[in-house]
């Protein structure tokens, strides 16, 4: 095909004068390979139609032949600014699937350790809405606890951005004292540079007016499009999993879901700095539960699902039985369907799991919120201004791994 | 008054009273099973009935049967009724050959991508999208890669032995 045929112009765009623009694949503010081809008159947006799919790695097709365990790599390099939520979500599911009752003590770890994905996820969406109107000093602060984050997966899980943490039943190590050394740590420090970078930006006059009033959402209008997460809840409704159907012990902490109104950008930049705070306030509940549990405890008692340790499978035949058949992913799974759902750093991540009680799953989809909330964006930045259609996109926290799965 | 599994199911028998209607729990959610041609007036029911609206549309997919035969390709619809907090799972087959079903583009407006998504891999046809294209393949592509008879593996190798740690 010859290059010709993929300039599109908008119908009658010769005669209305406008202008045919191409936002993406690769431009700096996209943050992501995926592209717009906005039709603009002046600096007025007239229509956006949004091309996504290009870095499709087929998942879901892939997913079909691993077996189970080996299907956790594929879900961290969704929503790789979140990873350990989407691992987590995984092993969530599939442990619905086969009923697996987790330990108190796991629940919580893997409270603190989704919480502080949120947090990191946030945390860069946000800074980045800053970098997007001009204001990089933000970004710079933070950025480094989200790498102080990323330091503390390493420690429990060897890897910082594709983190495969944790396995079906709990964690695949205790956490070290390194690793408790560098949450204390963070948990000391974070207040403090957050609230800079809250100073720095919420009442910033020129933010302010940036923001306000750019790619507005209206609850009716993100409810009839499926929009879910932060941005739903910007839009003034209070819908958050983590409340609606509990998961991993969720229910014992006591948090707020942070609203907007307007559901703009600047809300649901407000929006996100709430649920920052809130995270923060969840893990420091969760360390407070974790020191009346037995902190041997790491994992549930699975062995046909959990791997055992190294040193059994030398000396003891059932850990020896089970490694082999878990590596080699003869493990007899259970028949059945299942939806299981978490709330990801950016909206309702669900699975779909169907298994036929093969070593892989029959069908497996992934319900991933920015594909569909992506929909939303040639809506909301109609008629608005081409600066405003970039800070919108920056706003929506779409990552380009999730969307195209 | 909390909306129950019940009283959804008496709700639906008794404004369509058919039985190829069929109901299960897998997992505690509960899941429907229509007929291809009533799926949108099922959706515009549980959409509309004061007592149900499940007005949040949270997927649409499609599942791949080779071997049953006259209902290969299951639609997949996940509701929700944010209000009371309950889900709900609605399924339809068709056959392969002729995958037809009515959108739900009128209802939900979210419904657009999923079923470009759900058309882009398994070939349903859904009548009266406004813009069925594929969306995450290639436009060239001239096949349905989500269905069961292409392989991962390229099926014209003879080097490797599936027999052990294949599907």
């Amino acid at each position: 095909m010859s290059e010709q045929n993929h300039i599109k112009l908008a119908d009658e765009s010769l005669a209305r004068q406008t202008t045919t623009l191409n936002l993406g694949p690769t431009h700096p503010a996209t943050h992501g390979v995926f592209q717009n081809i906005l039709e603009v008159d002046g600096e007025r947006v007239l229509k956006a139609e949004p091309t996504v799919g290009y870095i499709h790695r087929a998942f879901e097709k892939i997913a079909e032949r691993r077996p189970y365990y080996q299907i956790t790599p594929l879900t961290d390099r969704l929503n790789y600014c979140s990873a350990p939520i989407n691992n987590i979500g995984w092993h969530l599911t599939v442990e619905k699937l086969l009923g697996i009752k987790t330990p108190k003590r796991v629940d919580y770890l893997r409270v603190i350790i989704m919480e502080l994905a949120r947090i990191a996820d946030h945390l860069v969406c946000n800074s980045v809405i800053g970098v997007d109107t001009g204001a990089l000093t933000g970004f710079t602060y933070v950025f480094q606890y989200r790498e102080k984050i990323y330091e503390i997966y390493e420690e429990i899980c060897g890897s910082p951005l594709t983190t495969n943490i944790g396995r079906f039943g709990g964690f695949e190590r205790n956490f070290s004292d390194t690793a408790w050394a560098k949450i204390d740590a963070f948990m000391k420090t974070f207040p403090k540079a957050f609230n800079e970078f809250e100073t720095l930006l919420n009442r910033n006059r020129i933010f302010m007016d940036r923001c306000i009033g750019a790619g507005p959402l209206t609850a009716e209008m993100a409810l009839n499009y499926s929009v879910t997460g932060p941005n739903l809840r910007a839009a003034g409704i209070d819908y958050d999993l983590r409340v609606a159907q509990p998961y991993s012990s969720y229910e014992d902490f006591s948090f707020n879901i942070p609203v907007g109104t307007t559901g703009d950008v600047y809300d649901r930049y407000l929006v996100r700095n709430a649920e920052v705070w809130e995270s923060f306030g969840i893990i420091k509940q969760a360390l407070e539960k974790l020191k009346d549990l037995d902190p041997s405890v790491y994992h549930a008692d699975v062995p046909e699902f959990y791997l055992p340790d190294k040193k059994d499978v030398y000396t003891k035949m059932e850990a020896l039985i089970y490694h082999f058949k878990i590596v080699m992913g003869e493990t007899d799974m259970l028949p059945g369907e299942v939806y299981n759902a978490v709330e990801g750093a950016n909206g309702e991540l669900g699975y779909y799991l169907i298994s036929d009680g093969g070593r892989s799953p029959y069908r497996l989809h992934f319900r991933r919120p920015c594909f569909i909330y992506y929909q939303i964006y040639p809506e909301i930045i109609k008629n608005g201004l081409l600066s405003d259609a970039i800070i919108t996109l920056s706003s929506l926290n779409l990552i380009a791994g999730e969307m195209d799965a | 008054m909390a909306l129950t599994h019940e009283h959804i199911i008496r709700l639906l028998q008794e404004k369509f009273a058919d039985p190829q209607l069929t109901f299960e729990e897998p997992y505690g959610l509960l899941t429907v099973t229509a007929p291809a041609e009533m799926n949108l007036k099922l959706l515009q029911f549980l959409h509309d009935e004061a007592s149900l609206q499940f007005r949040f549309l949270t997927d649409i997919t499609a599942v791949h049967y080779p071997d049953r035969k006259g209902e290969e390709l299951c639609v997949v619809y996940h509701l929700h009724n944010l209000k009371e907090n309950v889900r709900l799972r609605m399924k339809i087959y068709v056959p392969v050959e002729k995958p037809d079903v009515f959108t739900a583009t009128k209802l939900f407006a979210g419904a657009n991508w999923m079923e470009r998504e759900t058309y882009d891999f398994f070939g349903i046809n859904f009548v009266g999208h406004p813009d069925l294209r594929r969306i995450l393949n290639v436009d060239e592509m001239d096949y349905f890669p989500m269905r069961k008879e292409y392989t991962l593996e390229d099926p014209t190798r003879t080097d490797k032995d599936d027999e052990m740690f294949g599907r």
